[in-house]
């Protein structure tokens, strides 16, 4: 790419802020999910400095007893577990590790996503059907027996866990989106484009991808909300990273403890958090659905 | 020398029959000839027009030119040499050489670039100047199309009325600084009111940069006015050839007279005969190898199937029409 091309990489790119903020601010439901997303990204940021107690540390209440199982009170705003560990505090570390999960692997598996989509979109012919053909393959997987033998082999480390959402999760954007790039691909700009004499790396990337940019972005949103969903499942079932918590993985802990029925507190927050956080996700997308598919928008 | 030559250039389209007509009834695909032996050349500095009724082929023709469609026989040569096949910076001059203006304003600027990047795409993505040259060629290109850049440059084409946006267009191609445009009927899609401008603007363009011009157009008496030479097409081949008055005021071919006398004249004693034409215009698939005409031709006999005339390329001035009968049908005055 020359100075010329690069100085205005991005000038198609971009929504201007202003769309955002009218998208976000179009309902209700979208500004709630927009703030809160908000909140868990502060929390997650400042994790560290949030939480009171260390997510492993045993906890005595101020009159110097062991505080085991303690239902949420005015010490222990969430409760805490059978060997007294916050729950507060292991909320907030959880947030931090869900949404980082949650960023990457939603992040990757949209580049993936797109990229694949566009380019089997684009290209069609030979190039789509081996892409097809792997996903295809990838959508034929089941998710748990995949990342079963993921982890045996590999450990039970973030990096696989991430690895093993992003193979699952990048074949629907990849569909969704091919089948975008080739209705934009029939459009005249494209032949305009063409004729001017960019390259096809150009119309895909400069001419294209504007084009399917809110599609993509509802995409990002809702591959998000699935990596958190799968990585909740794959921690409750014991398959999360054991050297960080989640808050899949303290449900996880809370079957272990077999406290399940007595501790209705160590089930509700996680819970509530996930539920929150994914129905959020779910709402901003829905916002930025109406941009990519103006039939919606008269329901 | 010739600026552009396109000799015997074909386009067919295969029709490929669905599963079942194939397997079961053994059905052999067939084959649209959208264009046919085209022979035509443009000269330094000309307007060439292009007529015929919808379907003829004229798209075809423009998107082989400008080098989006590759031609199933033939050549196109630009400056003597062929287009065909070129590769790297071979492709990327003739690219900048000829450009195409389109037919439909609405639909051929992207919605997600702001006005002066379109405009200035094409330089950007065959690097042709540094950035900020880039940037101000096209400003300076928007206001000589009659588009105040202060004023437009910074806009979607969504905040454009269908005339702006077409001299969007018409200015993305020229900023080029092109040797050949190619215009696909730039004006149908617009409002009736705006066309003259626009028109107008293509006109002034040419006079002052010097650029020869495809002008497709169905419409005869925009033709009439604009173009040097004039071609008229049916089905896919070359009916008739020659300077646009002469085309137009004497016309040889029978389907030329038809189509003339289909247009309304707004001379009341200039007065012409009009042949009837039988039937209704079809789709050229496989059609026999002679005159496409024939089958509504009145003056029609059994060669006229069998021969395929080809027009004569090089003398500008030449008037020829594609019809074996010429001299009889002037000869017994029909
Ligand atoms: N991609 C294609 N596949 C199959 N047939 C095609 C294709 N493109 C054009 N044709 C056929 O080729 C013939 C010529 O089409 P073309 O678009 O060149 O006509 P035209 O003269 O530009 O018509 P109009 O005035 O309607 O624009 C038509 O019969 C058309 O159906
Ligand atoms: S060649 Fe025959 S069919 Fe064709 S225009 Fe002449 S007389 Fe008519
Ligand atoms: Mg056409």
């Amino acid at each position: 790419m020359s100075s010329s091309g690069a100085s205005h990489k991005l000038h198609g790119l971009r929504l201007a802020l202003g769309e955002h903020y009218r998208i976000i601010n179009s309902n209700k439901l979208s500004q709630f999910g927009f703030w809160v997303i908000v909140v868990f990204t502060v929390i997650a940021l400042l994790a560290p400095w949030l939480a009171p107690y260390d997510p492993w540390e045993m906890t005595y209440d101020s009159e110097g007893n062991f505080a085991s199982l303690r239902p949420p009170s005015w010490e222990f705003p969430m409760g805490t577990t059978h060997l007294g560990y916050d729950l507060f505090s292991q909320l907030i570390l959880a947030t931090r590790t869900t949404l980082l999960i949650g960023v990457v692997s939603g992040f990757i598996s949209i580049v993936i996503g797109a990229n694949v989509g566009l380019i089997a979109g684009y290209y069609g012919g030979k190039v789509d059907e081996v892409l097809m053909r792997i996903t295809d393959i990838l959508y034929g997987m089941p998710f748990l027996p995949f990342i079963i033998v993921l982890i045996a082999l590999f450990g039970r480390k973030l990096e696989f866990i991430i690895l093993a959402i992003v193979l699952i999760i990048w074949r629907t954007s990849a569909r969704v989106i091919r089948a975008q790039a080739m209705s934009i691909k029939q459009r005249q700009f494209i032949q305009m484009a063409k004729a001017r004499g960019a390259s096809d790396f150009r119309i895909i990337y400069f001419h294209i991808l504007p084009n399917v940019m809110p599609l993509l972005l509802l995409y990002a949103a809702f591959n998000i909300a699935w990596s958190i969903i799968t990585e909740a499942s794959a921690s409750f079932l014991g398959f999360g990273d054991g050297e960080t918590i989640s808050w899949g993985g303290m449900l996880y802990e809370l079957w272990l403890s077999g406290k399940t029925r007595v501790a209705w507190w160590w089930f509700a927050s996680p819970s509530v958090c996930i539920i929150l956080l994914v129905v959020s996700l779910v709402f901003v997308s829905r916002a930025y659905e109406e941009v990519a598919n103006p039939r919606l928008r008269k329901r | 020398m010739a600026v552009l030559e396109l000799d015997r250039l074909s386009r067919q389209f295969e029709l490929t029959p669905g599963f079942v007509e194939r397997v079961i009834q053994r059905k052999k695909p067939s084959y649209i000839k959208a264009v046919e032996r085209l022979s035509i050349s443009i000269g330094e500095n000309e307007i060439l027009g292009i007529a015929g009724e919808s379907g003829c082929g004229k798209s075809t023709t423009c998107t082989m030119v400008s080098g989006l469609l590759d031609p199933t026989e033939g050549d196109i040569r630009f400056r003597g040499n062929s287009i065909l096949g070129l590769k790297g910076a071979a492709i990327k001059d003739y690219r900048r050489a000829v450009q195409m203006i389109f037919q439909d304003p609405y639909e051929s600027l992207n919605p997600r670039f702001r006005i002066v990047d379109i405009v200035a795409e094409g330089p950007r993505a065959l690097e042709l100047w540094g950035a900020d040259e880039i940037k101000r060629r096209s400003l300076a290109m928007l206001d000589a199309v009659g588009l105040p850049s202060g004023k437009y440059a910074e806009r979607f084409p969504h905040e454009l009325s269908g005339g702006e946006r077409q001299r969007v267009g018409i200015a993305s191609a020229l900023v080029m600084e092109p040797e050949v445009i190619i215009a696909d009927e730039p004006l149908s899609m617009l409002d009736v009111s705006i066309r003259a401008g626009i028109l107008d603007l293509l006109r002034e363009m040419q006079a002052e940069r010097g650029f020869s011009s495809l002008y497709v157009s169905h419409d005869l008496s925009i033709l009439g006015n604009v173009a040097d030479r004039l071609l008229v097409m049916y089905l896919g081949q070359a009916m008739e050839i020659g300077p646009a008055e002469e085309v137009i005021r004497n016309p040889k071919h029978p389907y030329t007279k038809a189509l003339i006398g289909a247009v309304p004249i707004p001379d009341p004693r200039s007065r012409r005969e009009v042949p009837n034409i039988r039937g209704e215009i079809s789709k050229p698939i496989d059609p026999p190898p002679g005159c496409r005409f024939a089958p509504r031709c009145p003056y029609a006999n059994a060669s006229c199937n069998e021969t395929f005339i080809e027009m004569k390329t090089g003398d500008s001035s030449l008037h020829q029409a594609a019809c074996h009968r010429l001299d009889e049908i002037a000869n017994a005055g029909l």
